[in-house]
């Protein structure tokens, strides 16, 4: 069977833009909106991973 | 301020959704192809497929129910649940034998997290094709 290995960053980034394009899709009703929300909750979501990273980056001292 | 909120709706007949709401826990994005909404159906169909099968590259866990504390039983019945939110996907895993053991390691661990990911992400696609399918949503 095939294996997939990814780093902490590739898995959360690959799971970020999955969800978001779901989270585009179930909530506007245009091609267009639903690009421009998929892209914000993208842009939101990589803001808290790299937001939260150095959080736990300093935390940990 | 409760004067002003809008009198219920009746709840529309079973015959209206529960159709809709079968294909679209089944087969993920299949209610939004049920009720004509081609794009939106592809999409979801996409990214929840997509997910799912990211999850059991990964090597991800399927997660099977368990009684004990508080926090261990809602982990476990939820992750259950999501897994089994992801329809035929998570039939067909199990029946011919993908699901994997929990073990340890950052992938695996993503794995597990994306394959329950990809079962809320259908409970949110069976939302919508929900609402649509009672004229809620257009």
């Amino acid at each position: 069977m095939l294996r997939m290995t990814l780093t902490h960053l590739e898995a959360a980034i690959l799971f970020a833009g999955l969800i978001s394009a779901v989270l585009g899709a179930v909530t506007q009703d245009t091609t267009r909106d639903r690009l421009r929300y998929g892209l914000r909750c993208f842009g939101y979501f990589l803001l808290a991973l790299f937001g939260l990273g150095w959080l736990m980056y300093f935390g940990h001292g | 301020m409760f004067n002003k909120l809008k009198a219920r709706q009746p709840f529309p007949p079973l015959r209206t959704w529960a159709p809709v709401l079968a294909v679209s826990w089944f087969l993920p994005g299949g209610g939004h192809f049920l009720l004509k909404r081609h794009g939106r159906g592809a999409l979801l169909a996409g990214a929840i497929t997509v997910t799912f099968l990211c999850g059991l590259l990964m090597r991800g866990a399927m997660m099977e129910p368990r009684f004990a504390d508080l926090v261990t039983t809602i982990i476990h019945v939820g992750g259950y649940l999501g897994n089994l939110a992801t329809g035929v996907l998570y039939l067909l895993t199990v029946w011919l034998g993908y699901a994997q053991p929990d073990v340890a390691g950052h992938v695996h661990d993503y794995g597990t997290k994306f394959l329950v990911g990809a079962g809320l992400m259908n409970v949110l696609a069976m939302v919508d094709a929900f609402e649509i399918a009672v004229g809620r949503k257009d």
